[in-house]
């Protein structure tokens, strides 16, 4: 159970909207429609494929992880899904699909 | 009937959203399910979706909170996992940088997960596409899921205790995260920044509070875009 005050509560809630918010909006509301560099604009065309791997390891393969065979499997059938059919719902299908479906059957 | 032409992205942006709300839904519910269960009122836990919309440090978040950590601890926490934002909100500038700023700050309030990564997809696939038609994709992306965000939630909440919390649905999101990286490694380039920001944060796991993962990704970004400029040079070069 939570034992925080009220007021501590909505200070983390009103702070946690506060950064979040600053965070989304530091680029975007202070470099507005200023020209970003060439270069600067290469590496920014690669924040997908260099952020959500970052974000993903950890959750499967990190020391706090809940890693077992069976979401590892389902993990890497996600992957080859998105590779070959090019497709996020297919992919997404496939991933929960075999976790749940595996999952029953193995108990 | 004819739609404009921004209207036409939204529903676009609102279609390509579609998968993920497989995904949001039972999120959300959950969500509200254990931080009622956890002592949180309607209010409170309404207040979390509504004004942070970020899933994974609201759960983080409400961990730390359960675990009675000091406030100052969970606020820094929540807002490091929340720091990958900023890549997010640098990479949709060049796109969405020339709209008022009452409409940059709307964007950076729904600059979550999902409608950044269709969006940036989209955008680089499409670069033709004019200021309205991609401001109107991108909240096609963004606002649908945010609403359903909102409803689940307070669904969750509702129904509280009901609601069955430990069925793996936290599998959710790192299968939504792979699912829409895959179809992008497409070039050497792409699959080169994705390994090394994969493998790159496992060994900076030992790291405080998420620190790895932004050091994991702006070495993937430099890996991604340097070994585009070889392969560049090299097709010259043949």
């Amino acid at each position: 159970m939570i034992e925080a005050s009220t007021t501590q509560i909505w200070i983390i809630i009103v702070g946690m909207a506060i950064g979040t918010f600053l965070i989304r909006f530091s680029f975007l509301g202070l470099v507005g429609d200023r020209p970003l560099p060439a270069w600067l604009l290469r590496l920014l065309r690669y924040t997908p494929v260099a952020v959500l791997p970052a974000v993903v390891a950890p959750m499967l393969l990190g020391t706090k992880a809940d890693t077992d065979p069976l979401r590892l499997f389902c993990a890497a059938a996600t992957i080859l899904v998105g590779i070959w059919t090019k497709n996020v719902l297919w992919a997404i299908i496939t991933g929960l699909g075999l976790f749940f479906g595996l999952g029953a059957v193995i108990g | 009937m004819s739609l404009s032409p921004a209207a036409q992205q939204f529903l676009k942006g609102a279609k390509d959203g579609l998968p993920f709300h497989i995904v949001i839904w039972p999120f959300a519910a959950i969500f509200g399910a254990i931080a009622t269960q956890a002592g949180l009122n309607v209010v409170e836990v309404m207040g979390f979706s509504i004004l942070v919309i970020a899933g994974s440090a609201q759960l983080a978040a409400l961990q730390l909170m359960t675990e009675n950590a000091p406030t100052l601890i969970v606020l820094a926490t929540a807002l490091a996992v929340n720091l990958r934002m900023g890549m997010y909100s640098a990479a949709i500038t060049p796109h969405l940088g020339k709209s008022s700023l009452l409409t940059r700050a709307f964007a950076a309030y729904m600059l979550y997960d999902q409608p950044y990564a269709l969006s940036t997809i989209k955008f680089e696939k499409e670069p033709n596409l004019s200021l309205s038609e991609k401001l109107g994709y991108f909240f096609g992306a963004a606002i649908p899921i945010a609403i359903a965000w909102y409803a689940l939630t307070l669904g969750g909440a509702l129904l509280g205790e009901k609601i069955p919390t430990d069925i793996g649905v936290d599998f959710a999101v790192p299968v939504t995260f792979l699912a829409l990286v895959a179809p992008m490694l497409k070039t050497p380039a792409h699959l080169a920044s994705a390994l090394t920001s994969g493998v790159l944060v496992l060994v900076l796991g030992f790291m405080p509070y998420g620190s790895g993962l932004l050091i994991a990704a702006a070495a993937a970004l430099v890996v991604g875009a340097q070994v585009e400029i070889w392969m560049e040079k090299r097709k010259a070069a043949t």
